[in-house]
């Protein structure tokens, strides 16, 4: 348990912006506590480099609690790290060797471009959401009472373990096909498991599903590999439920 | 003092809110596509402020740093929020939140703004459940409640220990609608870096693109401000790395007076410092608090045997613990308010009993056990077994902390590597929200006319202290059932404007004033980091204008905030260019801004002579070590006025809080 210090070689990919070409740079860094998160070692590297008159290296983070969602690492070749259920924030030195060589490169895919370094565009999320990701109703306060519609607890709570995804966009990355149905499939399965949201489930699927091929992201192939990579632990359920859903909305619409 | 009107409406407390209301100006539905606004952030406050802008017809802009709206730090909040619903019915009412903030607030709020957020509180819950936020439920499928400090009732509303993230999913789901249908423009990745007034009005703002750096002038009938807190000016802080005061800066050194920077809200239960290295500081929900017991050991020799590992917790005997909230303060005990844990704590810690092994020895135990083994024996009577075995009642113990906490356990382990189903938490306080902010008045508009400001940016609802569960609820109040009445009734006259061009001079001098800000920091031939100079300044900020303050400490604050400016500006090395995405120039240009506020702060603190809430004056306590407030001087709302460069120079206002309806009374927990 007790923190020590370690020294190791970062192997990390470094790229001006969308237009130019990439290249992994190495770096040395030494006196890394193995208490300090992974991104507490990566702001140690970049205080070595602005020291040094050089460039640090641009990654995405801000909450450092694993709910944001917005720090989005592959590290030694898996999303998030080698740790286990968690996002890169909450990934911990202690889980690397002294000695030992790290790579770290962007999310890779098609529908997210890098901006630079470690950093990619992952609006696609949002346009996907903006399609139908909400149960339309208006903010007017003016609703029934919260209590008037009892929800088996059951449901609530798969509800809630859907609506639990971050939209790191680990999932895509990790995906060899570059597939957001778990992400889509998540936020489908939320509103389609609560009756405020059922009302719309069909017509919210189609469209959720149409802006997600728009964006260029391919189609599943139940490899799994999201699931495994997901950091909340999002459940390949909720694909299942996104396709029942998909397909009654096909059917509706081919009437 | 006639800047500071607060334009309170009146009539009897219950009544205010409904007849102001429904006298205000309206802007008919034909105009409001004339009109534009801009929300700057799309957190709680301003997703819900843009969505319901959207929706009413208005041409919406909203920005965020963030590269997606749906990342604003409320994500991040845990524990719940709170709403007069009385579910539960333990004699909750609309009354009693609005006594209980009051009070909680040490009196230094204003009571039409708090019974107004008390009114509108449970429409908030009605709103979320309709937008299918999954809150927490019961078995037979109703809304479940908690506890949280400073109430005797059960009215916070939760999704397990991520409740911000699902109140702010819903929020951005209904901006996400009103994007989607063409009604909000979203900006995404920018940072606003100046305010734009003409003809004294604001009337727009100098955006820069984080992804080009270019600079962008966006202009509109009005601009609200939702950025948020501005907790990160002590560098460690439970807040999100990129949250700062710069929006909310802008805006007072345009004209708009800052009121009560000094109240800070210090988070008792929060996992110690680590280290150095060390970027920020994690807290653990106050739901926690419902379910752990908070204790040091009775001996200062048993504290040095357990940080030095001779000792384990679990092995000191219940009669060497000192379970010190419940021993001083035997109504609330560990439930009392964040500020009286938080000093508590400090005070153990200083007689040298506390466990943490880091440079300060000081954090403390929340421990659960006693929890694991009451929870687990309601669970097997519930399941029928009158007589379970001590194994089973720790095992259906355990389970069911983990499906209330489960998410905060997780984290406490990833971070800590220790187990808290089997050894108690150490915990120590951070800084965690912020009061003070932009002052605004009743219709939530600040000294600028046409700008105003909501959430935790604006210093409006919670006095000296805010009550766990409440930002939350302000926030959504503000934006969804607030803001959109008020800011129509200003924009009511705005209606024959037509279109603000930006060519204006006054967009020209905006624009040149951060062209040549950002010039100078990349020119600068400094030679140390932007973190080097605000780690400086948190470390300033933490000693001398944190828990305990005093006269000369914060004295020595103000003047050595004088110095680190100007090291600052001689010595600050920013590296790369202006047109990428350039980080470390984002986080100068944010921390010029901390640096002025810090010392804001410290003459804050240093003018209130008295103790109230979070903010504590060493030298005004009473024979106990409770706070000690001075009603007759000190019951007003500190506002600042800029006056240039020098901070030194800003002048106090003051807008005396009046208590019409609640008997002002001294602050008691025990
Ligand atoms: C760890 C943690 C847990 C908490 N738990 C609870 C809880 O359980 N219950 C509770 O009631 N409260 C809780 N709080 C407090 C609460 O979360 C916050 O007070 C609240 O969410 C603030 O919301 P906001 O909308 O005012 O600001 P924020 O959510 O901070 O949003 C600020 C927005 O402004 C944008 N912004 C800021 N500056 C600029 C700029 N210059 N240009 C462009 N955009 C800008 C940001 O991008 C962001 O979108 C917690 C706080 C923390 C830190
Ligand atoms: S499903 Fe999991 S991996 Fe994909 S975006 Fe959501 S949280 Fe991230
Ligand atoms: S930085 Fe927010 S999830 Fe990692």
């Amino acid at each position: 348990m007790a923190a020590k210090t370690i020294n190791i070689t970062l192997k990390i990919w470094r790229q001006k912006n969308c237009n130019s070409k990439g290249n992994m740079e190495t770096y040395t860094l030494n006196d890394v506590s193995t208490a300090s998160s992974f991104l507490e070692m990566l702001d140690q590297l970049n205080e070595q480099l602005i020291n040094d008159k050089k460039e640090p290296v641009a990654f995405d983070h801000d909450c450092r609690e694993g709910i944001c969602g917005m720090c989005s690492l592959y590290i030694n070749g898996r999303a998030h790290g080698p740790d286990n259920g968690v996002t890169t924030c909450q990934l911990h030195m202690r889980m690397f060797e002294d000695g030992a060589t790290i790579y770290v490169e962007p999310w890779r895919s098609a529908a997210f471009p890098v901006v630079k370094d470690l950093v990619v565009d992952r609006s696609a999320f949002d346009r996907i959401q903006q399609a139908g990701g909400f149960v339309s109703v208006n903010t007017s306060g003016r609703t029934m009472d919260a209590n008037a519609i009892p929800i088996p607890k059951e449901d609530a709570d798969k509800a809630f373990e859907a609506a639990a995804c971050i939209g790191c966009g680990a999932c895509v990355a990790t995906c060899k096909n570059g597939s957001a149905m778990l992400f889509v499939g998540a936020k489908v399965s939320q509103y389609a498991l609560l009756p405020q949201g059922k009302v719309e489930a069909t017509q919210r699927a189609l469209n959720m599903v149409r802006q997600m091929d728009d964006e260029g992201f391919g189609n599943c192939t139940n490899t799994g590999a999201c699931e495994i990579e997901c950091p909340k632990g999002i459940s390949l359920d909720n694909i299942a439920r996104l396709n029942r859903e998909f397909l009654k909305a096909s059917l509706v619409s081919n009437k | 003092m006639s800047i500071l009107d607060s334009k309170i409406p009146a009539g009897n407390i219950s009544d205010k809110w409904t007849d102001y209301k429904d006298h205000l100006k309206l802007v008919a539905p034909n105009n409001r596509p004339k009109i534009d606004i801009i929300v700057v952030g799309t957190g709680l406050a301003g997703a819900s402020a843009a969505a319901s802008l959207g929706e009413m017809g208005y041409n919406v802009k909203a920005f965020c740093f963030q590269d997606s709206p749906r990342r604003a730090h409320s994500i991040a909040a845990q524990g719940g929020i709170n709403a007069a619903k009385n579910y539960q019915n333990d004699g909750d009412s609309v009354y009693r939140l609005f006594y209980d903030t009051i009070k909680g607030g040490d009196y230094r709020a204003r009571e039409a703004n708090v019974h107004r957020l008390a009114e509108v509180s449970s429409s908030i819950i009605d709103q979320c459940v309709a937008q299918g936020v999954p809150f927490a439920r019961e078995y037979g499928g109703l809304l479940d409640n908690r506890s949280f400090g400073g109430t005797q009732v059960q009215r916070t509303f939760y999704a397990a220990g991520q409740t911000g993230q699902q109140l702010l999913l819903g929020a951005y789901s209904a901006l996400s609608r009103q994007i989607g249908l063409g009604r909000v423009k979203m900006y995404n990745r920018h940072e606003m870096l100046e305010l734009v007034k003409v003809d004294g009005k604001a009337r727009g703002i100098i955006a820069r693109n984080l992804v080009t750096g270019e600079l962008e002038r966006h202009s509109a009938h009005a601009v609200v401000l939702a950025s948020g807190g501005y907790g990160n000016v002590y560098f460690l802080s439970t807040n999100a790395m990129g949250s700062n005061v710069t929006a909310a800066w802008k805006a007072h050194k345009q004209g708009a007076l800052f009121a009560n920077p000094c109240y800070v809200q210090i988070h008792p239960t929060c996992v110690p410092v680590h280290g150095t290295n060390q970027a920020k500081l994690t807290l653990m929900s106050e739901s926690l608090r419902n379910s752990g017991r908070i204790w040091v050991p009775k001996k200062k020799e048993d504290a040095e045997a357990i940080r030095s590992g001779k000792l384990k917790p679990t092995e000191l005997k219940e009669e060497e613990r000192d379970y010190y909230l419940e021993r001083k303060y035997p109504a609330f005990g560990n439930l009392v308010p964040r500020d009286v844990a938080s000093r508590a704590a400090k005070e153990v810690c200083d007689e040298g009993r506390g466990i943490e092994a880091n440079d300060t020895n000081e954090g403390v135990y929340l421990d659960f056990s006693t929890e694991i083994k009451n929870k687990g024996k309601q669970a097997a009577y519930a399941a029928g077994d009158h007589n379970p075995s001590e194994e089973k009642i720790i095992t259906l113990g355990k389970k069911w902390l983990e499906e209330k906490y489960g998410n905060l356990f997780q984290m406490y382990q990833k971070i800590t590597d220790e187990n808290p189903y089997e050894t108690p938490m150490k915990i120590y306080p951070a800084v965690h929200y912020t009061m003070g902010g932009v002052w605004v008045d009743y219709n939530l508009q600040s000294s600028i006319p046409g700008c105003f400001v909501t959430g935790e940016a604006n210093f409006s609802d919670h006095g000296a202290n805010r009550l766990g569960a409440s930002a939350l609820m302000q926030g959504l109040a503000d934006g969804y059932f607030v803001l959109p009445y008020t800011i129509s009734n200003y924009l009511a006259d705005e209606i024959r404007t037509g279109k603000i061009s930006t060519e204006s001079s006054e967009f020209e001098v905006a624009e040149n004033n951060v062209k040549s800000q950002i010039d100078k920091f990349l020119s600068n031939n400094g030679t140390k980091s932007v973190d080097y100079f605000h780690k400086k300044l948190g470390l300033i900020m933490w000693n001398k204008v944190g828990m305990g303050r005093n006269a000369q400490g914060l004295q020595e604050a103000i003047n050595e905030i004088d110095q680190l400016k100007k090291d600052f500006y001689i010595d600050v090395y920013v590296p790369g260019s202006n047109d990428e995405l350039n980080p470390q120039l984002e986080k100068a240009l944010r921390v010029a801004d901390l640096i002025d506020l810090g010392q804001l702060m410290a003459m804050d603190a240093l003018q209130r002579k008295e103790s109230c809430g979070g903010h504590f004056r060493e030298e005004y306590q009473d024979a106990e070590g409770e706070t000690l407030r001075d009603d007759e001087n000190f019951s007003f709302v500190g506002a600042w006025e800029y006056k240039g460069d020098d901070i030194k120079q800003e002048q106090l206002h003051k807008e005396e809080l009046k208590y019409e309806f609640i008997k002002i009374a001294a602050r008691n927990y025990k």
